[in-house]
């Protein structure tokens, strides 16, 4: 148990002398060479405010938070089933690939007003689109690469004991896509808040985490649009950590979990 | 009663337009170990994978238990093992030999029981729950031979089992594996590089020789069963062996040196 915990401490210990030493330097600068605020505020004026406008700044992160999940799930799991029906439907998915990787290729900030026309501009229906659309790709083209990694004598057992294709996919291609699949969720998560706080920055409802960041910006009320940041950042990394339990608690087998 | 009827088979790759069989009669009787043995090119695995279906003849016929081969790989009549293990990481020792179980729709309980008796065979009881990367590569290899083994089939392939095991892990999985064929009495095709093993551990040998791939004769093993460690050391033992290495010389004039090397 005390090992367990050392462990644990050994191993967030060394990002969090980071962390502290970035913020320590950054304030440290600021007084040095009198950075004006409106350019980079103060850490500690940071946390003031998000202390101060707690009450406004997480309400509106909660719901910024609910569009990017949404994004999140509904991407992920159109990239999870375009994978799978690539990887089946060889022809199929070889003709529809260059597709997703161009619809890929075209910038989410030009993407975003025209998202917001589609579904409605206070709607979340309208962020869930855009965290969506950035979502999908990592997902898709992870899934196909690990459901298609599969190695050739795996199948050949397979189909020695007159395996079908679900049972194949079930057993052997799927557990050897997880890792694959994770890898890709992880990146999908933190890309999820980026595409709604991008979307809200085209128009959104009042209370979202994007809009507020904006408007703070634009009255020159930067430590609060920082900590407005601030908010976004831990709700993506809450995200990614949930992604990363989730991860340990399934793929218990991958080279990474072995030391543990 | 003949197992395994191989008439009049060639085996065409598209890629390369290379003729890997050609024209291939053999038959295998109940109960038998046999081994294919021949240098690389010679199609000896080739042979054994259009015996378990895996690959289908370009002209002839394969019949196994009296039904085409692609009926009796529907029906498990296969059990196979590779050079590579091919056991899945994310499955325990337990699971991995339950695999075919599962896929024949076995309950929990007769599952459980024939696992562990499994384990007995190949004597890893106590490894149920371990991962197959915990596991040296000789335990890997009994592992995949007792997932072979699991549901009975009437046909054991082997395609070079031990051909990535040290000599030493080599020659007491040979001892293991003799025992168990004579344990279930199933009908085991071996394929190898290996001249000694070959002739150590079967009861007739199928010696081969390359492009095309044909078979340069037949090699009854009259070693009596149970063959042991001085098995080896027997004089015959040598005849059979030299007997082996005469035929795969004589087919074999334009091998490469290092084809040489790797036949022994």
């Amino acid at each position: 148990m005390t090992v367990r915990v050392a462990r644990q401490l050994a191993e967030w210990l060394p990002p969090l002398v980071v962390l502290v030493g970035v913020l320590a330097i950054w304030q440290g600068a600021i007084v040095a060479f009198h950075i004006q605020q409106f350019l980079l505020p103060k850490p500690t004026a940071i946390a003031q405010a998000f202390w101060h406008e707690r009450h406004t700044l997480w309400p509106a992160g909660w719901y910024t938070f609910k569009e990017a999940l949404g994004g999140f799930f509904g991407g992920s799991l159109l990239g999870f089933a375009f994978a799978v029906f690539a990887a089946r439907f060889r022809a199929a998915g070889s003709a529809l690939l260059p597709i997703a990787i161009a619809a890929n290729a075209v910038p989410i900030i030009a993407f975003a007003p025209i998202a917001n026309i589609w579904f409605d501009p206070l709607s979340p229906r309208s962020k869930m689109a855009i965290a969506g659309v950035l979502c999908f790709f990592p997902v898709m083209v992870n899934t196909l690469r690990g459901l298609t990694s599969v190695r050739p004598p795996q199948l050949e057992l397979m189909r020695s004991y007159a395996a079908g294709e679900i049972e194949i996919f079930r057993r052997v291609r799927l557990p050897t896509a997880l890792p694959y699949i994770f890898t890709a969720l992880k990146v999908a998560s933190v890309l999820s808040m980026i595409g709604a706080i991008v979307g809200e920055y085209f128009g959104g409802a009042f209370n979202a985490l994007g809009v507020l960041i904006n408007s703070d910006a634009q009255i020159f009320d930067f430590t609060t649009a920082w900590a407005g940041i601030a908010v976004a950042s831990l709700l993506g990394i809450a995200l990614y950590l949930a992604v990363s339990l989730t991860e340990r608690a399934v793929v218990r087998w991958a080279p990474e979990a072995r030391d543990s | 009663m003949s197992v395994v009827t191989i008439a009049g088979v060639t085996k065409t790759f598209k890629s390369g337009n290379v003729t890997a069989l050609e024209n291939i009669d053999l038959e295998l009787e109940a109960g038998e170990f046999v081994s294919l043995i021949g240098p690389s090119g010679c199609g000896k695995s080739t042979l054994l994978r259009l015996i378990g279906d895996l690959v289908e003849p370009t002209a002839g016929r394969v019949t196994v238990n009296g039904k085409t081969a692609h009926q009796a790989r529907l029906d498990r009549d296969y059990g196979v093992v590779f050079q590579d293990s091919v056991l899945f990481d994310w499955r325990t020792v337990s699971k991995n030999i339950a695999l075919p179980l599962e896929l024949l729709g076995w309950d929990r309980d007769r599952r459980r029981e024939r696992v562990r008796k499994m384990l007995e065979l190949v004597e890893l009881t106590g490894f149920e729950n371990h991962h197959p990367w915990q596991l040296s590569g000789g335990m890997q290899q009994r592992v995949s031979i007792a997932r072979a083994l699991s549901f009975e089939p009437a046909l054991l392939l082997m395609d070079e089992p031990f051909g990535a095991l040290d000599e030493m892990t080599r020659e007491r999985l040979n001892l293991e594996l003799l025992a168990i064929w004579q344990q279930l009495r199933s009908t085991v095709v071996f394929v190898t590089h290996s001249i000694s093993e070959a002739v150590f551990l079967s009861s007739r040998v199928v010696v081969m020789s390359p492009r095309p791939g044909r078979i340069a004769g037949l090699v009854p093993i009259d070693l009596a069963y149970p063959r042991t460690v001085e098995t080896r050391e027997d004089p015959h033992f040598f005849e059979l062996v030299t007997q082996v290495r005469e035929l795969l010389r004589l087919r074999g004039e334009h091998l490469l040196p290092e084809e040489e090397a790797v036949v022994r």
